[in-house]
């Protein structure tokens, strides 16, 4: 997808207008492995999300965006635990309750009720042998205790809310019956069945066409405009970014390196890791300029550390053509720039 | 990559790695250690005990298990641990002969299916579908109604038997391998059946053979006892351990006297046991992606 | 879905004429003469009358048309006489057993589909826990324990030391017909039948089930708030389940060869005995019939399972 730093994604509330964020994340510490080899995946992550408003967390595969959003709706595999930090998040009710200390049944209330979440493989998340209609009417009836027949009639307009024709047959059929772009209509149908306050996204476009995506990316942004759901999204993809989000925050190796307005990081990025990912991000119109003078797409070089293995100080240092000898010192801390972006760099200033 | 050339000097060899893996497998070297010592056992014990299987001790009819008689005695005072012996000698005689002649037998018609062309395949694959719709039980019986008791026709019943399921694996083997083109060049330079099967499908099947033959032995051994067990396999007086148990389908014995029937299971079960984990270790040491698992 | 069905039947009529052929000819390698299996022995007959018989049966003729003959007469219901029996029509004999048999082997396999579920479930669960070693330890005893074997330890243990059990039969000789009197006979050996299937089913079972809890429809499934037991039993169970039912199928072939041992060391008077006395009696008009239908129940239970699979999975397209 092109990437378009102009295009401003949507009419959209402003980021202080609303008094209290749907969620807020702070300081979380997530940890894989057995008590003695703690791997932490990621960590220091702070973020909040206003009603109505996207944040895109991006970032390389590895960089734990994904985990994060696990973590939001506390579904980390098996080996997986959050070692420290809050997740705040505002019900429907307005009532504001920390995820991290909820036990499973009331988790299980909180999940596909105020939280939907939809995942990267449409053609693997459906469960086989249950027709459509009946894998979203099923949150319906745990959460609104509607009958059978009520909760089915609003998987039909569920699914034709989110542009599926025929939707009355359609619900009685089996996912192995839909296209891939179908499948994943489905699934945001059953994320938003219970009209939740906030939608996680974890790479919800990247397995389809690109025509697809783009008619997936639109679908969410006019329901996000009807319900008024706050949204996390992640993506490695800046195109989808740009369509999408109304903020942005970069992940590399665990941690949040930037973050800001979609529009302030896309334009004038401070750190160096955001620097380089847009600049691997071909622009419209310069394919044929980059072949008649035979340079190659740019790429970072070097490789993301592995959790194993982590470097001390700025953990980008080890493949950033900035870095100096203090830059391995210490963990640099997220500074508040001069475009408003935050960034974890202790040279933003003087590159 | 099995065309390319080992470059690397310190690279082993795929069989070496097998090795290697079953080596690291517990179970499979419990199975190898409990396997070996009981048929050190049963090579040793006739050359070092006075007491034959078929010695008959009068003064010692039906007795327990006791210091002359280790594991006790049966209804005509013979002892029932040479006994046992000598049956495992017969048992593991006609499992490990049946296994060898099914291997063969399944290995090229299997072989032939798959490298002989359409219409080999065909008649091959169709009388494997019918051998295999009879469970094994009542072919074996069928078999054995024609053949009669004995240990020669126990073998040949339990041979003609066990072949379908090889060559169902050699055959889908070989036509994976009769699309690679070092056979299809072999081929083209005019190379016969039996070349393609010596040259090309047994080496690139010995992995299915040996995991094969070792399950196989261990199958043949419950078929050989299952059949004695019924009075249609091995006959007395020789002894095997499904004719010991055979003794036991009398109330009497089964009831009173179990040493004469328990410990002839118990080894039956021991080293079915002992051979399936040897198999299922070898099964998972040439299995590449078991690898650090 | 009917021509799914009646493809499949076809294929199965085929099946048998096939293996019905491979026994002919196979028993007709056995010593004797074929002609005796047709003759009622109370019935004194001339050299000349014998002669006519074997004409008319086409006995004179050579083997492939011999084999037609007796397909005639097979698919008329003659299955000729047994040897043994006084001369019985084998198709009386047959009748009489197969309900034993089938009482037997029914019960056995729905005990080890029951059991075998249910473990296996309980084994993925809770995977490497106590209960799961445990099972699997004894799983592998009954997938290595011959039927033969297990049969004669449970009578040993529960009829001739704890006395819980009858000896074998299938009622108190002499006594009339009760329905406790037949479940009394038939809970040992139904039970030991489905001790080695059970451990076959929960094996497959919990393998498959720890392969569907991986997928990624258990997340979406956890998304939704689904409780994480109803998770296990609505989503993933249902989807574990459609392998483990072709197993099923297979189970209940096998069960036949088990049901033979155990109706042997039981007196079960079912098929299975009547084919052991039948082989060691060289009768084989009766062997003939025993297995043509020990081939047709295989081939059944095969048609069976394809038809459920495929009305159960709805990825399967038929008709």
């Amino acid at each position: 997808m092109p990437l378009s730093p102009m295009t401003e994604p949507m009419a959209a509330p402003p980021a202080d207008a609303a008094p209290e964020p749907t969620l807020r994340v702070d300081g979380l510490k997530v940890g894989f492995g057995g008590s003695q080899t703690r791997l932490i995946a990621v960590e220091d992550i702070s973020l909040h999300i206003s009603p109505g408003r996207t944040l895109a967390l991006v970032g390389e595969s590895g960089s734990g965006k994904s985990v994060t959003s696990l973590a939001v709706i506390r579904l980390l595999a098996a080996r997986g635990r959050i070692v420290s930090g809050r997740i705040a998040l505002r019900d429907k009710a307005g009532a504001v309750r920390d995820l991290v200390e909820l036990d499973e049944p009331a988790l299980e209330a909180v999940r596909g009720n105020d939280l939907g979440m939809i995942f990267q493989e449409p053609m693997t998340s459906l469960n086989p042998v249950l027709t459509v209609g009946e894998q979203i009417a099923e949150p319906i009836r745990i959460h609104m205790g509607l009958s059978r027949r009520a909760a089915m009639q609003r998987a039909i307009e569920m699914l034709d809310r989110v542009g599926i024709p025929g939707a009355a047959e359609r619900a009685r059929q089996y996912p192995h019956e839909f296209s891939g772009g179908m499948r994943q209509r489905v699934t945001i149908a059953i994320a938003l069945a219970c009209d939740p306050v906030l939608l996680l996204a974890d790479e919800p476009t990247t397995a389809l066409d690109v025509t697809v995506q783009m008619q997936i990316l639109n679908l969410l942004r006019s329901l996000q405009q009807q319900q008024g759901m706050a949204m996390l999204f992640v993506t490695h993809n800046f195109g989808v970014v740009a369509e999408i989000a109304h903020d942005v925050s970069v992940m590399y190796a665990g941690q949040i390196v930037e973050h800001g307005t979609v529009r302030q990081v896309l334009k004038t990025p401070r750190h160096p890791y955001t620097r380089g990912l847009l600049a691997c991000v071909p622009q419209l119109g310069t394919a044929s300029e980059h072949k008649k003078q035979a340079t190659p797409l740019f790429s970072i070089p070097g490789m993301v550390p592995s959790l194993r293995d982590m470097p001390r100080g700025c953990r980008f240092a080890a493949r950033c053509v900035h870095a100096e000898a203090r830059c391995r010192e210490a963990t640099p801390a997220l500074e508040t720039t001069d475009t408003g972006n935050i960034a974890r760099c202790i040279r933003w200033n003087e590159i | 990559m099995a065309t390319t050339p080992i470059s690397h000097p310190r690279a082993k060899s795929p069989a070496r790695r097998a090795l290697g893996r079953f080596g690291s497998k517990p179970g499979a070297m419990i199975g190898l250690a409990v396997f070996a010592s009981l048929l050190l056992l049963m090579l040793v014990h006739p050359l070092v005990s006075g007491i034959g299987p078929n010695t008959i001790d009068l003064r010692a009819i039906n007795q327990g298990p006791s210091a002359s008689h280790w594991l006790g005695t049966d209804g005509v005072g013979r002892d029932v641990f040479a006994r046992l012996l000598e049956g495992g000698r017969i048992s593991l005689l006609v499992a490990v002969t049946s296994s060898v002649a099914s291997l063969v037998i399944g290995f090229l018609i299997g072989a032939v299916a798959g490298l002989g062309g359409r219409i080999a395949d065909a008649i091959a694959m169709r009388s494997v579908d019918v051998a295999m719709t009879l469970p094994p039980v009542i072919l074996l019986l069928v078999l054995a109604s024609i053949t009669g008791p004995g240990i020669g026709p126990t073998i040949l019943v339990i041979s003609l038997l066990s072949w379908p399921v090889l060559s169902r694996l050699v055959r889908s083997r070989l036509l994976e391998l009769g699309q690679r083109d070092f056979v299809v060049a072999s081929r083209g330079m005019g190379a016969g059946l039996g070349h393609l099967i010596w040259r090309h499908a047994l080496p690139n099947s010995i992995d299915i053979l040996v995991v094969f033959a070792t399950l196989q032995v261990a199958s043949a051994i419950l078929l050989e006892a299952g059949l004695s067990f019924l009075g249609l396999g091995v006959p007395p007086p020789d002894a095997s351990w499904g004719n010991m148990l055979f003794a036991a389908r009398s109330t009497t014995v089964l009831t009173n006297y179990p040493w004469q029937w328990m410990f002839p299971g118990l080894a039956l079960v021991v080293v079915v046991l002992a051979i399936n984990f040897i198999g299922d270790g070898l099964r998972d040491a040439f299995d590449p992606r078991s690898e650090g698992a | 879905m009917t021509l799914y069905v009646v493809r499949r039947i076809g294929a199965g009529i085929l099946l048998l004429l096939a293996l019905s052929m491979l026994v002919f000819f196979l028993l007709r390698l056995a010593p004797g003469d074929p002609l005796s299996s047709y003759i009622d022995p109370m019935v004194s007959m001339t050299e000349q009358d014998m002669e006519r018989l074997r004409q008319s049966l086409g006995l004179d003729q050579p083997l492939p048309f011999q084999y037609i003959y007796w397909l005639g007469e097979t698919i008329t219901g003659d299955l000729g006489r047994s040897l043994q029996r006084n001369g019985q029509p084998v198709s009386e004999l047959l009748m009489a057993s197969i309900g034993p048999s089938m009482l037997l082997m029914l019960s056995g396999s729905l005990l080890a589909i029951l059991f075998g579920i249910v473990i296996g479930i309980v084994g993925a669960v809770r995977r490497d826990g106590p209960a799961d070693v445990i099972l699997a330890a004894l799983s592998s005893v009954g997938v290595s324990s011959p039927a033969f074997l297990t049969a004669l330890v449970g009578l040993y243990v529960f009829s001739g030391v704890l006395h819980w059990a009858p000896a074998g039969g299938m009622q108190e000789p002499g006594m009339p017909f009760t329905l406790s009197g037949l479940l009394s006979h038939l809970a040992l050996p139904a039970l030991i039948l489905a001790f080695g299937q059970t451990a076959l089913i929960a094996r497959y079972m919990r393998s498959s089930l720890l392969e569907v809890l991986h997928q990624d429809f258990i997340r979406t499934a956890r998304a939704k708030g689904v409780p994480r037991r109803k998770v296990i039993l609505k989503h993933a169970v249902r989807n574990a389940l459609l392998p483990v039912v072709t197993l099923i199928g297979s189970t209940l072939g096998l069960a036949v060869g088990g049901a033979i041992f155990i109706e042997s060391v039981f007196n079960w008077p079912g098929m299975g005995l009547m084919m052991v006395t039948a082989v060691e009696a060289r009768d084989y008009p009766l062997i003939m019939g025993g297995t043509l239908a020990v081939g047709a129940w295989v081939i059944l239970a095969n048609i069976l399972t394809d038809v459920a699979y495929a009305f159960i999975d709805p990825r399967i397209k038929v008709g």
